[in-house]
């Protein structure tokens, strides 16, 4: 039923077919090199009788009378046990198997299974014999190193199925058969332990889509207190170069209160990549103590891999995330850089000449984003657990500036915008989250009412500090110059963070909460000083041991003790009411 | 046994088209006119019409010339011989030796599998104190030099040529104007690093296609010494230029532009070709080191933004000097704690100092009174410049930290640099 063509155009990654037979959009295909290669491609237009095609590899060698054909099936994924601790590239083709076949480099139209063929995996079913089930209802589990992976009847069973037959408890393979499932019109749906589905089309086997309302903790003061997320939110990071996004998501990745984190590096570093790849395994998860890798997966389509492949990395990494969702587990998905994604869009746009939009990018830009960043959400499944796919994506607009297509389209959709600023980082000071742009619509683990005053002072801060590049410390009044001092303390001691300091790295929630409270305290004392300049020196002292203080051990005796001290230097310039 | 076809149909800019069959996408093709022969590859296949870039340009070519295709892609030769030698992009010699035509590799291979890196580890030196003290760099990085027209790129990048520990370094020219080619050449050649390098050279006056081949050429090449075990450094001036050749050619072949005229796709170009560094687990590793001209002086160019997404920090070369400011190696945290103790301290102490200097100028030529402090910076700034900072400053690594410290003792007491007082005592010069 597969269908047949023949090339007869070839530009750049971009291919047109003629063919017979009827042919899907987003259909695979294969294109044929005359020395036997097949390389992977996508329709993405069809026109008459030719069908345009995007290839995922190099199309070096391509004539135009050349074999296509296509598969029948839209460009999917395996899902199945064995995919945590995985390192994938946008097709999901494993990467260190390919290594161990290959070598040094990738080559082209060489793919292989996701999921290794002979891995056995022990079975304990949950569903019994009669029971009637729809769509993602669990079958039974495996244990996946610190998961119970739980086996779904397949997602695209349309219908209720009655279970005809299910294994015993053992150990199969992904490809073993663990049920039979018989339809309402009587035909029979054999259920693996894998299944695959189509990287572009949601997974919605739930019972309903819930708000939002449950913060995600990341241990980044910045973020959880003033910008927070929350779980089944969605995010979005631009920056300019050298910002610090990067090391940002790395740290989101390693501290983020969520069961799974799945890293889509799209069309950036590879060198980042490598180091993630080298570390995680090293480090451990401090809410399991296992390695961070068991609960990490990674895909990468680095900058210089095929461009095509870069576009379906984030759908692969997307469709991953929904499916540990459909287990009932928080899933974070982290996309670098959603901006290259968008170039690879224009690329293709580009080669089809289609009419474009803004600085070349293709006129349906936004509602392709908005359809990405819609795939977070919370749900509650069937089984009434509820699962979580969170989305932080970083922009990475073209000289920084945010007025850009792609950064303004990620803005309508997502819930909380982390603008980064050169300014800031520049002053080195981490994580570069410009305090007065960014926002977030989430509900956060302090006060809002305490948040927004605290904001207030930084703002005035801001401005005293404008006017007195003006008018000079001179011209300024001791009240605002305490204010702008007291904004500084506030930027210094709790929207920095020492990235690469073992304790200041990752503040946890009640941490947090604790420090707010006495920072927020400190802020609201009324103080009296003689000279500026002893303004200056106290509060220069006093940053520099709430900076130590951020750097002990929490509630060790250390802490207590630079507690008292910060106090204690406080009390002495508080104004006698 | 190939075809030869006799009428184009077609000719724009540097690309020509033909009515063939069977033809391979990125194959090459010998065009005959009565201007000489002529490489080109096939850019574009629509039906029978195949589209090629010919490498020396369309000047002269007439619709009867004679187009005949070779049945493969782009290569380039590869052996040991090829040191000492200058190419131009498309592999024919630019000095007096012998084409060499033995091992042919293909240009623009496939790229490294991530799985396969290592994180970086080893500092190459390059006896340039702004580098190695301030911002190392490190085996297998990117970086560019961020440069403006008139800056002496080239010089810099000879001097790193010949400085650098490095077995073998390939130099890709794009773009040159003739005597910079020429004093690249003969600067190599006069100090005896000829002997260890590939030159890959495009002129400003040579076709426009071949500017294009140079990075890939250089890079291939490049990969196959690694490969080999060698340590290799490759050079690239002027990456700008290269991308101007991407802009025209592209606009030629009436592409959509994206940005000031630049290709969609300019950011993943640049990428393929910055990627290619890389420390191999087993065998040798390639460093880049590529000059980017900004028009204006402005940084928000899409040519130096995009590579700024791309490479692992950048060198700023203003006013003769690298800039200590912007500058910035983003790997050398990876080795510069494993050089000598004092080599961080040094590193921020003096920069933090030359900081203050900056600040005192600009307070000395808004007329305000300099303090005895002031003074200090005033004489340690320009010692700092003179004997730090000027590129003709040639010392290894622990010479300059040494001299570092005794400019520091020269100008300073110890507690003014803030230096801890362990650093102090293992390292203040001892004055009488």
């Amino acid at each position: 039923m597969a269908s047949i063509g023949k090339i007869t155009g070839v530009n750049g990654n971009l291919i047109r077919v003629a063919f017979e037979g009827a042919v899907a959009q987003n259909e695979v295909a294969y294109a044929k090199l005359p020395s036997g290669i097949q390389l992977k491609s996508e329709v993405i237009r069809i026109r008459g009788d030719y069908a345009e095609l995007q290839v995922f590899e190099d199309t070096t060698g391509l004539k135009a009378g050349d074999d296509v054909e296509f598969t029948g099936d839209l460009l999917s994924v395996e899902l199945g046990p064995g995919l945590l601790g995985q390192v994938f590239d946008g097709l999901q083709n494993p990467l260190p198997r390919l290594a161990e076949e290959c070598g040094f480099f990738l080559q082209r139209g060489k793919y292989l299974c996701a999921l290794e063929r002979d891995t056995k995996w022990a079975f304990t079913p949950v569903a019994k014999v009669g029971d009637k089930l729809t769509a993602g209802d669990t079958l039974g589990t495996v244990p996946e190193g610190i998961f119970k992976h739980r086996i779904m009847v397949p997602f695209k069973v349309r219908s209720s199925v009655t279970v005809e037959k299910i294994m015993p408890a053992g150990n199969y393979t992904v490809e073993d058969v663990i049920a039979v499932l018989k339809d309402a019109d009587g035909r029979t749906v054999e259920a693996k332990i894998m299944q695959t589905w189509p990287v572009k089309i949601p997974i919605k086997q739930y019972a309903e889509r819930l708000f939002p309302s449950e913060p995600m903790v990341t241990q980044q003061r910045i973020i959880d207190t003033f910008f927070p997320v929350s779980r089944g939110g969605t995010y979005c990071i631009p920056g300019p170069f050298g910002a610090g996004k990067t090391v940002l998501q790395q740290l989101t990745s390693r501290y983020a209160d969520v069961d799974i984190v799945i890293l889509a590096a799209c069309g950036e570093r590879a060198g980042e990549v490598v180091e993630t790849l080298r570390e995680f395994p090293e480090l451990n998860d401090p809410r399991t103590g296992k390695s961070l890798m068991e609960r990490t997966l990674i895909i990468c389509n680095t900058s210089s891999m095929p461009v095509a492949a870069r576009e379906a990395s984030v759908y692969t990494g997307v469709t991953l995330a929904e499916y540990y969702r459909q287990m009932g587990l928080n899933v974070l998905l982290l996309a670098d850089s959603t901006s290259r994604w968008a170039q690879a869009l224009r690329e293709m746009s580009g080669r089809l000449e289609e009419i474009p939009g803004e600085e070349a990018f293709p006129a349906y830009l936004e509602s392709v984003i908005a359809s990405f960043y819609e795939r977070g959400g919370v749900v509650r499944l069937k089984d009434g657990s509820i699962g979580s796919v969170t989305i932080g994506g970083s922009v990475s607009p073209a000289g920084g500036n945010f007025e850009e297509p792609v950064t303004q389209a990620t803005l309508k959709v997502v819930g909380a915008f982390h603008g980064l600023s050169r300014e800031r980082s520049d002053q080195r000071r981490f994580p570069a989250i410009n305090p007065m742009d960014s926002w977030s619509k989430y509900e956060g683990i302090i006060n809002a009412q305490k948040v927004q005053e605290a904001r207030h002072i930084l703002a005035m801060g801001i401005d005293v500090n404008q006017m007195m590049k003006v008018v000079g410390e001179e011209g300024t009044s001791m009240e605002d110059f305490v204010t702008y001092l007291k904004s500084e303390y506030l930027d210094s001691v709790y929207l920095q963070q020492d990235a690469y300091h073992e304790i200041d790295a990752a503040c946890s929630g009640e941490r947090q909460k604790y420090l707010f409270d006495k920072v927020y305290q400190i802020l609201k004392t009324a103080m009296t000083f003689k000279e500026k300049e002893n303004a200056r020196g106290f509060f220069l002292k006093l940053t520099q041991i709430t900076k130590d203080w951020n750097r002990v051990e929490f509630q060790s005796k250390e802490f207590k003790e630079l507690e008292e001290q910060i106090f204690k230097s406080v009390a002495e310039v508080a104004t006698n009411a | 046994m190939h075809k030869v076809y006799h009428r184009i149909e077609r000719i724009a800019g540097s690309v020509i088209t033909v009515k063939a069959e069977g033809v391979a996408y990125q194959e090459l093709a010998q065009v005959t006119s009565p201007q000489g022969v002529s490489l080109a590859r096939v850019i574009r296949i629509d039906k029978e019409m195949v589209d090629l870039q010919v490498f020396a340009g369309a000047r002269g070519i007439s619709t009867d010339s004679q187009v005949r295709f070779i049945g493969k892609p782009m290569e380039i030769p590869f052996s040991d011989s090829l040191l000492g030698r200058v190419f131009t992009g498309s592999g024919v010699p630019r000095d007096n030796g012998p084409l060499i035509e033995e091992n042919p590799i293909a240009i623009g291979g496939p790229s490294v599998n991530p799985a396969k890196r290592i994180i970086p580890r080893h500092m190459v030196r390059t006896g340039i104190p702004m580098i190695d003290v301030f911002n190392t760099l490190v085996v297998s990085q990117k970086l560019p030099i961020f440069s403006i027209a008139g800056e002496p790129y080239n010089q810099l990048l000879a001097r790193i040529a010949l400085q650098a520990e490095v077995d073998v370094i390939v130099l890709g020219g794009m773009g040159l104007k003739h005597d910079d080619y020429l004093y690249l050449r003969n600067f190599l050649e006069k100090n005896g690093a000829l002997s260890r390098s590939v030159m890959f050279v495009h002129t400003a006056s040579d076709p426009i296609v071949e500017c294009l081949l140079v990075p890939d050429a250089a890079l291939a090449v490049a990969e196959q010494f690694a490969i080999n075990g060698k340590n290799v450094l490759v050079l690239l001036t002027d990456m700008t230029n290269f991308a101007d050749a991407m802009k025209e050619i592209a606009i030629t072949m009436e592409q959509i532009p994206s940005n000031r005229g630049y290709p969609g796709d300019l950011y993943s170009q640049l990428a393929s070709r910055y990627e290619k560094a890389v420390d191999f687990d087993t065998a040798g590793s390639i460093t880049i080191l590529a000059v980017t001209t900004m028009p204006g002086d402005d940084v928000t160019h899409p040519v130096p933004d995009n590579t700024g997404y791309i490479t692992e920090g950048q060198f700023y070369l203003r006013k003769g000097r690298i800039e200590p400011f912007g500058s910035l190696s983003r790997l050398k945290q990876q080795v510069n704690g494993s050089t000598r103790s004092d080599h961080r301290t040094i590193m921020n102490t003096m920069i933090q100092l030359y900081a203050s200097f900056k600040e005192t100028v600009e307070k000395q030529s808004m007329g305000f009174r300099m303090t005895a402090w002031d003074q200090k910076l005033l004489r340690y700034g320009v010692r700092f410049e003179k004997e730090m900072m000027d590129l003709s400053v040639n010392i290894p690594l622990e010479k300059a930290l040494d001299l570092g410290w005794i400019i520091l003792s020269d100008c300073f007491e110890p507690e003014e640099t803030g230096i801890p007082s362990k650093m102090i005592n293992e390292y203040w010069p001892k004055k009488g």
